[in-house]
């Protein structure tokens, strides 16, 4: 094995050659060995304190009882703790005020942001645009069916709408105006509803229709079709429709009537939850003043 | 292994060669000295400089503010998103290194490095309390550990350990208020992860620097590595003229000296080299190119009457012009070529960039986020309305009112949320998130088109500086 030693160093190499240059055979550095063990060692020991060996349905728990879950449960318990004072904060002032507190708005609009998420995307949409399809109401614009100030947005979180459970709940019914009233009236009232909001319409119809609008429907929706909110009745001359302002979805209202349905949430959020969320949705740009 | 019978195969693992670097003066050493002077007191003057800023700020002239995720120089501030300050820094400081490295080899292990400065320093305490090289052998060596071993090696230990803790203690005050945390220290009302540091880093100083030492640059840093990739046969670098010192030997009286090389053998450079490695075996990894053995060489030489500089710093390409006898060049000559210009020039390059970059900072900072989830909002008058998260950034140590306003087409109307006026306070050295809202009347042009240029005006009452940003107004036929 003479090729193994270098000529000039008169030192042991590798054998391996690239170019010219060889690799020397130097020994390793023994704190380097020791090192080495110690890592060996303390990951014997890792595996002994901390959840490690896999089982059939779970892995070994370890001496020190560490799991991620559990800090994740501390953790959570540790920033509601944090934010106990701000909640019972936020329960106890009156609705009204807590406008007047930036901190207050501040916290309750994130906190709201994620009650939000959690609980009410699923319907009105993880942007509060609602589905018109479904009947889901848009919570960014202007108009609301049963109130807008903070009050009233807190009222319909709290008990929801046209539940069964919760006896607070809002509620109102609309006819179903197909067994009531013939097909021919119901085509010149949807066309008198859709010309108070200026939509082109079959004009020859709208005066009959109104009539009908008269007799049936502005006990609801008044007599100038601007709704009322205590029943919950749409405003129909404006811009916005909870199912669609075409003929046939108006068609189909009127007919068949609607019943949307919304829970309550006081029996499942914290009354501090339940104002956060309505704060973040007064804030959503169609909040209305108190009055 | 199979090889021939009188030769024994090498051990795998070798303990470490203890290294009793003898004691040097001489230029080198001297810009040694100054260097580890300068380089330290920096690292724990630092902390302690103040700096106005105002009430709201911290007065202390160079702290990063993990709490509050800022980074304070001087009169400099950097935020979070201006990171790139501290990427740009880095760069400059990695292109520093490849030139120092391509111009003059391992300058910086040799002179600057923390490991090399810190264990310096503890050789010099070493010395101190133990005596020079010889005296420190023959401790090593005596294997009774009688009274005076010990009660010398507890006084070297003692004093390293004070060393330490002031190196792991400085650390910290560069991430608090110093003269508070330093109270806190003391009175045992720190936070944990600060006693933490400075055991960790005591421990890393005291080690290191007393008992590693060597071992950290051959076995534990890539800088090494790198830095063989930016050397060329210009790059100076500490060597040995053999050419001029070989063969090697005693000048001995009636021996035949005018047949030998100007080395006299006296292993000067290698008791002084704190690599504990032999400069006349040429260049090696080991050598961080301190030129303590220069400056020993040069000693030597002077005594014996010979020109200094048998061991210098020297270029590769040189060396068959000296071996025919002809003088080297300038250090110049190496030191200026295409690399080190071009090192130069990038250097330079990023750093201009950085101060440009650093005069033209806004001082009002916004961003504009269109609001995508729904792209519109139909109001119930037929208004279409675009919503925008505007982020605004107050950099002043004092609360000021902004005002919000829009250009693009003449229709549209600005609101802010939770507000029925234009303006919107920002709390001082804070960032406000204002949601914004642009209206487009029924049936305005805005309204139908698809898409309107708008563009959001920021202006600072208080200052009356502007700033703006571009976005997109999305109409109903979107």
């Amino acid at each position: 094995m003479s090729d193994k030693k270098d000529d000039d160093l008169d030192y042991e190499t590798t054998g391996h050659e690239w170019d010219g240059i060889k690799e020397y055979n130097k020994p390793l550095p023994r704190w380097w060995l020791w090192t080495f063990y110690a890592t060996i060692v303390w990951g014997v020991i890792y595996t002994i304190a901390y959840p490690a060996w896999p089982g059939i349905s779970a892995a070994t728990p370890g001496l020190l009882g560490y799991s991620t879950r559990a800090e994740v449960a501390e953790d959570i318990a540790r920033f509601e703790d944090a934010n106990s004072g701000i909640n019972a904060q936020l329960a106890s002032v009156e609705l009204t005020a807590i406008a007047d507190d930036p901190e207050l708005v501040q916290y309750a609009q994130n906190a709201g942001a994620a009650v939000f998420r959690t609980w009410c995307a699923q319907c009105h949409g993880s942007g509060a645009a609602g589905a018109k399809a479904s009947g889901y109401p848009n919570l960014l614009d202007d108009d609301w069916l049963w109130g807008g100030d903070i009050e009233a947005i807190h009222e319909t979180i709290a008990h929801g709408i046209r539940n069964e459970n919760d006896p607070d709940a809002r509620y109102s019914e609309m006819p179903a105006f197909g067994d009531m009233l013939e097909g021919e009236e119901i085509a010149q009232v949807v066309n008198y509803v859709m010309s108070l909001s200026g939509e082109p319409q079959d004009a020859s119809m709208v005066e009959a229709g109104e009539t009908v609008y008269l007799d049936n429907c502005a006990a609801c929706h008044m007599d100038d079709g601007t709704g009322d909110r205590w029943q919950g009745a749409p405003n129909l001359t404006d811009a916005i429709w909870l199912y669609g302002g075409d003929y046939d979805t108006l068609h189909e209202t009127v007919t068949y009537s609607r019943f949307g349905v919304m829970p309550s949430w006081a029996d499942r959020l914290s009354e501090a939850e339940v104002r956060a969320v309505a704060v973040y949705v007064h804030g959503l740009g169609g909040g209305e003043a108190t009055e | 292994m199979s090889q021939s019978e009188n030769q024994t195969p090498p051990s795998l693992y070798a303990a470490r060669e203890p290294i009793f670097p003898k004691k040097v003066s001489g230029s080198f050493r001297s810009l040694k000295w100054i260097i580890m002077i300068v380089a330290l007191g920096i690292y724990y003057i630092t902390p302690w400089i103040r700096w106005d800023r105002g009430p709201q700020l911290p007065d202390q002239a160079v702290l990063v503010d993990l709490a509050h995720r800022r980074f304070f120089f001087f009169w400099i501030e950097i935020w979070p998103h201006e990171f790139y300050f501290v990427a740009g820094l880095l760069i400059m400081a990695g292109l520093g290194l490849f030139l120092f490295t391509s111009a003059l080899g391992r300058v910086w292990c040799g002179y600057a490095c923390p490991q090399t400065v810190w264990t310096d320093l503890f050789i010099a305490v070493e010395r101190w309390i133990e005596g020079d090289r010889n005296a420190r052998l023959r401790l090593h060596r005596q294997k009774k550990m009688d009274v005076r071993k010990i009660r010398l090696r507890l006084t070297k230990w003692a004093a390293w350990f004070l060393i330490a803790l002031a190196t792991g203690g400085a650390w910290v005050f560069y991430f608090a208020d110093a003269p508070t945390l330093l109270v806190q220290l003391v009175t045992f009302q720190a936070h944990p992860v600060a006693y933490t540091t400075v055991l960790l880093l005591t421990a890393t100083t005291f080690f290191f620097g007393g008992f590693a030492r060597e071992q950290i640059c051959i076995y534990a840093c890539p800088w090494p590595r790198i830095q063989a990739a930016m050397m060329d046969e210009d790059t100076l670098t500490i060597g040995y003229r053999e050419w001029r010192g070989e063969p090697r030997g005693k000048h001995r009286k009636g021996e035949n000296a005018d047949q030998l090389g100007d080395c006299i053998d006296c292993m000067a450079c290698v008791n002084v080299c704190p690599m504990g490695i032999d400069i006349r075996d040429g260049q090696q990894m080991e050598c961080i190119t301190c030129g303590l053995c220069i400056d020993a060489c040069d000693d030597i030489m002077e005594k014996i009457g010979k020109p200094r500089g048998l061991v210098d710093y020297l270029a590769l390409s040189d060396e068959p012009r000296e071996r025919a006898g002809e003088k080297p060049r300038t250090p110049w000559f190496h030191i200026f070529r295409v690399r080190t210009m071009m090192y130069t020039g990038l250097w330079a390059l990023v750093g201009v960039g950085l101060v440009f970059a650093l005069f033209i900072r806004p001082e009002i900072e916004l961003s504009v986020a269109p609001v995508r989830n729904p792209t519109f909002v139909t109001l119930s008058d037929g208004s279409i309305r675009n919503t925008y998260d505007v982020r605004l950034l107050n950099k002043h140590g004092e609360d000021r009112p902004f005002r919000v306003s829009i250009t693009g087409h003449p229709a549209l109307r600005v609101q802010l949320e939770g507000t029925p006026y234009e303006t919107v306070n920002v709390t001082a050295n804070q960032m406000h998130l204002q949601r914004v809202y642009i209206v487009a009347p029924p049936n305005s042009v805005p309204a139908r088109d698809e898409r309107t240029d708008v563009r959001v005006w920021v202006e600072d009452l208080t200052s009356g500086a502007r700033a703006h940003s571009d976005t997109i107004f999305n109409g109903s036929s979107n």
